[in-house]
């Protein structure tokens, strides 16, 4: 059956109510992108659903019609990832932002999918928190963060989205509702949510999240040490690391990302530097006092130029200002920038570094570092200027080089924004056939008619062959009386 | 049954495609240590020994992360990592040392740095899986950050073999603390154990573990502090345990065999049963009240992660054969998990308790689609697959 726009915006607003669907060309334009902005899609409609009932009907309208569709929470997403596709519905969730439960005793927290990252943590706070923490967070909403399986600053000691979200309510496909994970650890059956999270959008949507919250270190030190190159920081690193020090956070800046973003805050970084490294040690008040001596002392070593100790939270803020303030910060010096996710095994960040500043000086372009040291996770800003003739071509094709040098030496090319539409095409890179064809496996497990974001994550889009046939146990093989043969 | 050991994961891949060709089943094993587990099924007609992939494929100290043959036993992983200051921060029983990567990661097991470090599905960075079509699929990465395709490292971590043969897995490690340090403090009375234990969990300790122990009328919890402050840690624990009224004991540093004993009240003694309860850690004195009530001798748990351990003594079939329901019965709804038993056992009770639904259903056309014959290990997991 073939739908017709009208059958669909008649039965979105039938669900939903005719207020939140959203059809009206110039109005559609707020939804054409994500973070990435230079990918735009119009969708036939965008739809507001404000409970998961909702989100149910409209999921089932779409399954009936044949009308592929993709959830977006807050639209900060990097990688393209929730970007329309073109006559299909946009599920906006961010109508859904109530925080359904906080059971202090159990740390567990139950959100709706459009309630911000930094609101999980305001909820349990002081005494709690919530770690994953992507840069994005007073904006980006948990579903979203469920989609990417998102980083942030405190992942090298702390982990990923994955390893905090037990449970998940999600509306598959096909519009059944599945638990998946559930309120308490190991439930017995095969580990759906661990697939389920980092999927893109791409085997159902979050209408429920549970949450898992962890004791707030009482204790946090942070430091800003300067360096003479990039290479030095990142030689710090590795013997930081190697001592068994594990900080919160190490965040390395080059000296361009300094100059950027130094002027706008003024925290007193040297804009001499090569490079700074922002290490942040939290945990019991015993054991952060121990380790900020030895990364002092490491850092001393590994020709560190100067050291600043934050003496109060004030302090601190200011000294992470200048991290988070390095991206936006680039709109300064560049007109356009674009940014790469790569990833490589930590002692080889050294090298890889030294391939990037090679690589850019060979296409003619500034290339800014900024990113999470301790994960070997590179966010290279490739700087451009889209005004001129074949530099924007050329800074993509300076990007994709990157990626590939991370391939080179082992790593990844994504560390936490997804591969989206962004890096799909890289994909055949990392994985080959068989991988691909053991994720399209999981895929058509979920969503046979591929109706679920389709065109993301895999290199190519495929259909789903014939789902093999509904195999029931026989009575007698349950009771282990007869075998199959 | 036919013992087929390939020498490496494209053999072992043929090994299942052969067997799905031809309607053979095939039963994963590494070091035979979890043979009892999962619901009784008829023998198949092949065994997949993993013994020859027991290589530590590659190791970088540097970067916390190593490649290790499924076949690897974990013991002889943590020796080379030892020597490193580093471990992979997954403790089950191990068998006295047989316990391989590949079976651990299968099983989804874990002992009592799962507290501070959580379960194999959180230390698996990538897998290679052999298919039953045939074919070898690799998920994840060697990098501890990575978001690139689906992570079906975790779909195979406590799948146990059903949807294929794991024969490589990434691991991220962590450093070895520095030093550990236990508390134990004793309290006869469930709730105050549980209250006991509640009032760490909640402290911002960052403990290497914390667990609990009940036997007969006497229960205790355990802490153990790690890093160059645990005896300064140690002291605090025990501060906050004595204001919870349990009695504390004197901080043991030499705190091995404390541990040893926690992992070993895991598994069931020969002839016995181990039921594995998952709920909240607030429901822990319910736990360890009904575990006294169905005739269990003892019980473990990891008081902040929610799981516990409640075993039955040999020799006591209808109360083994009773216990399961009865625990479902008193607990719901948290889950009750039969995981040793006696085979006679588990052939008469639902092993899993997992219920009719959309999420069984789901998982069952997971596992249609990546083993629509039915090769791998079938009928031993939840809901008959």
């Amino acid at each position: 059956m073939r739908a017709t726009p009208s059958d669909l915006l008649a039965g979105l607003s039938g669900i939903v109510g005719p207020e939140h669907v959203v059809a009206h060309p110039h109005a559609l334009r707020a939804y054409e992108s994500d973070g990435l902005m230079r990918y735009r899609v119009a969708p036939a409609a965008a739809v507001l659903p404000g409970s998961a009932a909702e989100v149910v009907g409209v999921v089932r309208l779409c399954h009936a019609l044949g009308v592929p569709w993709v959830a977006r929470g807050a639209g900060s997403g990097l990688s393209g990832g929730a970007l329309p596709v073109e006559s299909g519905v946009l599920l906006v969730l961010s109508r859904m932002r109530r925080i359904l439960q906080v059971d202090l005793e159990n740390r567990r927290v139950v959100v709706e999918p459009g309630v911000t990252n930094v609101a999980v943590s305001h909820a349990v706070a002081p005494r709690l928190f919530y770690p994953p923490d992507p840069s994005s967070q007073v904006v980006c909403s948990i579903g979203g963060n469920v989609a990417e399986n998102s980083g942030g600053a405190h992942c090298f000691k702390y982990g990923f989205t994955t390893n905090y979200v037990a449970a998940a309510e999600v509306v598959l496909p096909d519009g059944t509702v599945a638990e998946l994970g559930g309120d308490y650890p190991d439930m017995p059956g095969y580990d759906l949510l661990g697939a389920f999270v980092g999927s893109e959008g791409t085997l159902g949507v979050a209408t429920r999240l549970t949450l898992r919250v962890v004791p707030a270190p009482e204790s946090v030190e942070t430091v800003a040490a300067f360096f003479g190159s990039t290479r030095a920081a990142a030689e710090a690193v590795s013997a930081i690391v190697a001592a068994g020090v594990v900080p919160g956070a190490i965040e390395l800046m080059d000296a361009f990302a300094i100059a950027a973003a130094e002027p706008m805050v003024g925290a007193g970084y040297p804009l001499d530097a090569g490079a700074a490294l922002l290490v942040e040690l939290d945990g019991t008040r015993e054991e952060c006092g121990e380790r900020l001596a030895q990364v002092r002392a490491l850092c001393d070593t590994h020709g560190c130029t100067g050291v600043r100790v934050a003496a109060d939270p004030h302090e601190r803020e200011l000294l992470w200002k200048v991290r988070k303030g390095a991206f936006p910060a680039m709109g300064r010096i560049s007109p356009h920038y674009y940014v790469q996710d790569g990833v490589v095994p930590r002692t080889r960040l050294p090298e890889v570094l030294d391939r990037i500043a090679a690589l850019a000086e060979e296409h003619g372009l500034r290339v800014a570092n900024v990113f999470h040291a301790g994960d070997g996770n590179l966010h290279p800003l490739v700087c451009y200027d889209g005004g001129r003739a074949g530099e924007a071509e050329r800074a993509e094709v300076l990007a994709s080089a990157i990626l590939d040098a991370c391939l080179e030496h082992g790593g990844s090319i994504t560390g936490e924004h997804g591969v989206g539409v962004d890096k799909k095409r890289h994909m055949g890179k990392m994985f080959g056939a068989a991988d691909l064809e053991a994720f399209q496996r999981l895929r058509c497990a979920f969503d046979p008619d591929g109706l679920a974001n389709p065109g993301k994550l895999m290199p190519t889009p495929r259909l789903c062959g014939e789902v093999p046939g509904p195999y029931r146990e026989h009575p007698l093989e349950r009771a282990g009386v007869a075998e199959r043969f | 049954m036919v013992r087929e050991r390939p020498a490496d994961g494209a053999a072992a891949a043929a090994v299942l495609a052969d067997a799905a060709q031809e309607g053979r089943r095939v039963r994963p094993l590494g070091g035979g240590t979890k043979r009892g587990w999962g619901a009784v099924v008829p023998e198949p007609e092949v065994e997949l020994s993993t013994a020859a992939l027991d290589a530590i494929v590659a190791y970088d100290p540097g970067d916390l992360t190593a490649v290790l043959g499924a076949g690897l036993p974990l013991a002889r992983a943590q020796e080379a990592f030892a020597e490193h200051g580093q471990a992979l921060a997954l403790d089950p029983p191990d068998g006295a040392g047989a316990a391989t990567i590949g079976g651990v990661v299968a099983s989804g097991d874990s002992g009592p740095w799962r507290h501070r470090h959580g379960a194999a599905r959180d230390l698996v960075l990538g897998a290679t899986v052999a298919l039953p079509d045939g074919t070898l699929a690799t998920t994840g990465s060697r990098v501890i950050k990575n978001v690139a395709g689906y992570d079906l490292a975790k779909l195979y971590a406590g799948s146990l073999g059903t949807l294929g043969t794991l024969v490589e897995v990434v691991v991220r490690l962590h450093p070895r603390p520095a030093g550990t340090a236990t508390v134990v403090a004793r309290g006869a009375d469930p709730a105050l154990v549980s209250a006991g234990a509640a009032a760490l969990a909640a402290a911002p300790l960052e403990l290497e573990a914390l667990d609990v122990r009940w036997s007969g009328e006497d229960g205790a919890v355990l802490a153990r502090a790690g890093g160059e402050a645990a005896p300064r840690l140690a002291a605090r624990v025990a501060r906050l345990l004595g204001e919870a009224g349990l009695d504390v004991e004197a901080p043991v540093a030499d705190d091995e065999a404390l541990w040893a004993a926690q992992r070993a009240g895991q598994r069931a003694a020969p002839g016995g049963m181990t039921l594995r309860v998952s709920g909240e850690p607030s429901r822990l004195a319910d736990v360890l009240t009904a575990a006294r009530e169905v005739g269990a001798s003892d019980a473990v748990g990891r008081a902040a992660v929610g799981l516990t351990w409640i075993r039955l003594p040999a020799g006591q079939a209808s109360a083994m054969g009773a216990a399961p329901a009865e625990l479902r019965a008193r607990l719901a709804p948290l889950r009750v998990v039969v995981q040793d038993a006696p085979d006679a056992v588990r052939a008469a009770v639902d092993v899993w308790g997992v219920a009719e639904g959309p999420a069984l259903e789901l998982m069952r056309r997971v596992k249609a689609r990546f083993d629509p014959a039915r090769a791998c290990n079938p009928g031993v997991f939840a809901g008959g697959i």
